[in-house]
């Protein structure tokens, strides 16, 4: 937690990570920038799919609805916040020139992707038996 | 090309490419704005949801400055230097805000 929050400090100081370490090849932290870019889409298309949920499902049930689309719209802001975390952490770990931090988080994000895609299944064929 | 070697250009192309993983991203951030100005505006004009429309044009207005800063550093210079974390945290920031005013629209 404390780590955490260590982070989240360096997420707005960008002089305190540039005080550790050496500079790496620039090509790295390209490589992380479009990593964490390729996160924040994720993110962002999360977020677009419970917006498209509210939209384009109007026969659902409000509770169903909102559910998930609060459901999607929750995965995307731990998906941005988690973005730019790790962006920082391998920041940080290529400076040191320490091993890139290790993530249980996309593992965690494919499996509420396969649950909130097992609900879509369900609403879709109850709605259809219904 | 005749031994003449562009010292000054990566054969990686990384300044280029993520040139455009910036534009995708963008990209992705213009259809989450569309999609939360469609649904601000489809129950009718109340003022809260004028007020979030305009949030969250004035957030994806924001990203967009963000995204034009970053891709104008990695086009003028061939070793450009890294994202500053207060740009990162600025992008991520604007797609929290949208979700949070998505959140508030959905309910």
């Amino acid at each position: 937690m404390i780590e955490f929050v260590r982070n989240v400090r360096l997420w707005f100081a960008p002089e305190q990570v540039r005080e550790e370490g050496s500079t790496p090849d620039y090509r790295f932290s390209l490589a992380n920038e479009r990593t964490f870019l390729a996160w924040l889409r994720t993110a962002l298309a999360l977020i677009g799919g419970g917006f498209a949920v509210d939209q384009f499902l109007p026969d659902l049930r409000w509770a169903w609805r909102v559910g998930l689309a609060l459901a999607l719209l929750g995965a995307g802001v731990l998906c941005s916040l988690r973005a730019v975390n790790h962006w920082v952490r391998c920041e940080r770990a290529m400076r040191r020139g320490e091993d890139l931090p290790a993530s249980r988080f996309p593992a965690l994000l494919s499996l509420v992707v396969a649950v909130v895609a097992v609900a879509m299944v369900v609403v879709v064929l109850v709605g259809w038996a219904g | 090309m005749g031994g003449v070697s562009t010292e000054a250009r990566d054969p990686g192309l990384q300044p280029e490419r993520t040139r455009l993983a910036w534009r995708r991203t963008t990209l992705s951030s213009t259809v989450a704005a569309v999609l939360a100005v469609k649904t601000a505006l489809h129950g009718g004009a109340s003022p809260l949801s004028v007020a979030l429309c305009a949030l969250c044009c004035g957030l994806w207005l924001g990203f967009l400055w963000v995204a034009h800063r970053r891709i104008r550093a990695l086009a003028t210079s061939p070793r450009p230097a890294a994202l500053a974390p207060r740009h990162a945290t600025a992008a991520v920031l604007c797609t929290v805000a949208m979700a949070a005013c998505a959140a508030v629209l959905v309910f």
